[in-house]
């Protein structure tokens, strides 16, 4: 079957060092349940989850926990019976080092799971399976963690022409998918099997890595005894990044898939073979996602597979990988796109491909950045074809515009410009610098929008409070507004409203208030005055009586 | 139920069709350079620089009576993309008009509000809710932290709180280049 499948190739990519055989030497290995469970309730991208706990619950292994905030978002589960000591802020496994709300389980031993009943798909709309795996807690487990529910919709045709699974795996030390593969290849098409069903699919391509033969001949020997005929099993050549979703799709199909367009508007989707799995326990078994396997590879004695629960701290499971005593970091994920985490006290996710230890020997600090020499190696090496030194150019110099222009939202972050990069600049992370500040701006120009419609809106909302009083003190008034005008002999004087003839009597009145007080009041400084003194404001009382006679006829005339 | 529901629909229709009038009824009509500069503007319509709101001080700009570097909350940032835009010298804020703050949020301790509303009346974009004599409540979403709420409460009941950094909202901070002393650079 491989021989009649045409490849195609993207531009650019690396070969970097693959470490990945260390880590496929044992089976998966199911890592024991913690004594504290510690589970994110935001797991997958879209709206976090609400809580569905308290302190105090008992939850039962696969219950829900966390219920999905609107479509987009997705549930989370308790991953093992227990009890919810707490549902507080804890540390993430993100670089920012910062806490995000957690269901805190401490397991009662049992493995207690809630009723299981497979989930008649057939039998159900679409939408009502979507909604079904959105529940189950089904997302991609490539690594980006997005709802798979949401991507399971055959797009406007109704149905796709090529469901592309991806095993390409190409990031250096992971091999969580390849394992998969070799040791779960019957479910892990049964899985392909109903997402074709949901997707109207044509045919599925599983595309795989050449590194991989296990996988393939496992995958091969599964689907030769599958009647399904569509599901087909296709090697690429090792080249990283195969493994991102757009390169592999251009491999596999030839299609480029345009930015800012969906692949399903080309008849293409594709799906990480975890995810397919994870679609297969879902639907066939009735068991949510509250589990998968993580490499635990890098910096340690015995690198291993392992199936971890979800909320397991990386620490526990890094202890049973026989760390090496120079340990100095924990990365999420593979070392061209991971993450490095702020502790290795950071629960295990839905994202945790792989837990990568790291020391100062395996991964030595780079050396310092030089200046940029416009060689081009990046741009020969991008595999989305951007350019690279322009938008390190422009984030650097903080031109987000024009970083923009230069499509770096196109970027997957692969770390193939920086790999290659002679001056050794750290370019993916002046992209994040970059494309965070974007999105940081695109929140605060949407709430500016938002309160400038605000703003308008009550000061629409004052006019026109404005106007109705006018109207209707006008109405009160008009009568007697009548009345005065025809009494009053100059007809331009505008009648005063009864309103103002009371606020008038009532500023005479004050006035003359005032002008009693006054009256009344005496000068408190002209007590023991000497005779001089006396003398001086009897000569200015003259004085100022003199000036008031004559001023008295213009006085007159104003009057 | 179905009242309650029915009256929340009536005022949702009423609000979007009043939010579509107030769009055409005070639109500035044939002056895009105020509109330009008025996007530029935070929109927090504090009046810190001087005008009774952004819109206004988008026309004095464009009109050229007032400088570019009078708002606060829109900080350096601001000056630099309004002198861009208009083609003028870059200033450092004015301090007479104020200085820039961490983007906060108005909150109301709730036990000691007395239900006055008289910080609904300052509010410029109605984000705080509540009736006479009844407890009232920031929407922190509308909220623009332009602290004009904070005079008017007669018992100091509203706090100013900065918006803190989550995970959603966390940014990749600016790749720092890192210095080596020379004796350790040779080793
Ligand atoms: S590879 Fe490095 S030095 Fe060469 S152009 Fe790209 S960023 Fe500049
Ligand atoms: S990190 Fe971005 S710019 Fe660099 S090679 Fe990958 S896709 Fe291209
Ligand atoms: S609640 Fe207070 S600080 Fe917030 S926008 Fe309204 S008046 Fe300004």
């Amino acid at each position: 079957m491989n021989a009649l499948q045409r490849l195609f190739r993207f531009n650019g990519g690396v070969k970097p060092d693959y470490h990945k055989e260390p880590s496929t030497h044992l089976p998966i290995a199911v890592a024991p349940t913690p004594t504290l469970l510690v589970i994110p309730l935001h797991q997958s991208i879209g709206g976090p989850p609400r809580p569905l706990v308290k302190a105090g619950d008992g939850v039962l292994k696969g219950q829900r926990i966390g219920d999905a905030d609107g479509n987009v978002s997705s549930a989370v589960h308790a991953s093992t019976s227990g009890t919810v000591v707490a549902v507080e802020m804890r540390l993430m496994p993100h670089t920012s080092g910062l806490s995000a709300m957690c269901v805190v389980i401490e397991p009662d031993g049992r493995d207690e799971w809630v009723e299981r009943n497979p989930f008649d798909f057939r039998a159900a709309t679409p939408t009502a399976t979507r909604d079904y795996l959105r529940d189950a807690g089904v997302v991609g487990l490539g690594g980006a963690v997005f709802p798979s529910h949401l991507k399971l919709n055959a797009g406007k045709q109704g149905k796709l022409d090529t469901l592309v699974l991806n095993g390409a795996e190409c990031e250096p030390f992971i091999t969580c998918d390849d394992v998969l593969m070799r040791e779960r290849a019957d479910r892990l098409l049964k899985g392909a099997a109903i997402m074709r069903e949901m997707l109207a699919a044509s045919r599925v391509l599983i595309g795989i890595e050449d590194n991989k033969p296990e996988a393939i001949a496992a995958l091969e020997a599964a689907s030769a005894g599958n009647i399904d005929t569509t599901i087909q099993v296709v090697a690429v050549p090792t080249r990283y990044p195969a493994g991102g979703a757009k390169q592999l799709i251009r491999v596999l199909t030839g299609i480029e898939v345009p930015h800012g367009e969906r692949s399903t508007d080309y008849g293409v989707q594709c799906f990480n073979v975890g995810t397919a799995f994870a679609i297969y326990e879902a639907i066939a078994l009735g068991q949510p996602l509250i589990s998968r396997i993580v490499t635990v590879a890098g910096n340690v004695g015995q690198a291993r597979n392992y199936e971890v629960l979800f909320g397991t701290s990386m620490r526990d499971l890094v202890a049973l990988c026989a760390p090496l005593p120079d340990t100095d970091r924990v990365i999420m994920g593979g070392p061209m796109m991971g993450f490095r985490m702020p502790s290795d006290d950071v629960p295990v996710v839905k994202a945790t491909n792989c837990v990568l230890v790291g020391s100062q020997k395996l991964f030595p600090q780079p050396p310092p950045e030089m200046p940029c020499i416009r060689c081009g190696e990046c741009a020969k090496a991008c595999p989305a074809d951007l350019q690279p030194f322009e938008m390190y150019w422009f984030s650097r110099a903080r031109i987000f515009g024009k970083a923009q222009e230069y499509h770096l939202f196109d970027c997957i972050e692969c770390g193939c410009c920086a790999y290659v990069c002679p001056s050794r600049i750290p370019l993916v992370d002046y992209y994040r610098f970059a494309k965070s500040e974007i999105w940081a701006r695109e929140v605060e120009k949407d709430a500016a929008d938002l309160a400038r419609d605000r703003y308008e809106f009550r000061l629409l909302r004052e006019e026109r409070e404005k106007q109705e009083k006018a109207a209707k003190l006008a109405a009160k008034t008009a009568a007697g507004r009548e009345k005065a005008a025809a009494a009053l002999a100059e007809a331009e004087k505008p009648a005063r409203t009864p309103d103002e003839e009371a606020k008038h009597a009532l500023i005479a009145a004050a006035l003359e208030r005032a002008k009693a007080q006054k009256e009344q009041v005496h000068p408190e400084n002209t007590g023991n005055l000497t005779a001089e003194q006396r003398a001086e404001i009897v000569a200015i009382e003259a004085r100022r009586a003199e000036i008031r006679e004559q001023a008295k006829p213009h006085l007159r005339q104003d009057d | 139920m179905l009242e309650a529901l029915l009256v929340m629909a009536l005022g949702a229709v009423v609000l979007g069709a009043a939010l579509g009038y107030a769009a055409v009824r005070f639109r500035v009509e044939g002056d895009p350079l105020v509109e330009k500069i008025d996007a530029i503007l935070p929109q927090t319509q504090c009046g810190q620089c001087g005008f009774p709101g952004c819109k206004p001080y988008a026309q004095a700009i464009a009109k050229g009576e007032a400088e570019i570097n009078q708002c606060p909350p829109g900080g350096e940032e601001g000056i630099h993309k309004l002198a861009d835009l208009l083609g003028r010298e870059v200033k450092p804020l004015s301090a007479e008009h104020g200085i820039e703050k961490p983007k906060s949020i108005a909150l109301i301790d709730e036990q000691t509000c007395i239900g006055c509303t008289l910080c609904i009346q300052a509010c410029p974009v109605d984000a705080i809710v509540g009736a006479a004599k009844q407890m009232h409540t920031v929407i922190a979403k509308q909220c623009t932290g332009c602290e004009l709420c904070l005079p008017p409460c007669p018992v100091d009941c509203i706090s100013m709180e900065p918006i803190p950094e989550s995970v959603e909202s966390w940014k990749w901070r600016y790749p720092v280049v890192r210095i080596v002393p020379a004796d350790k650079a040779a080793a």
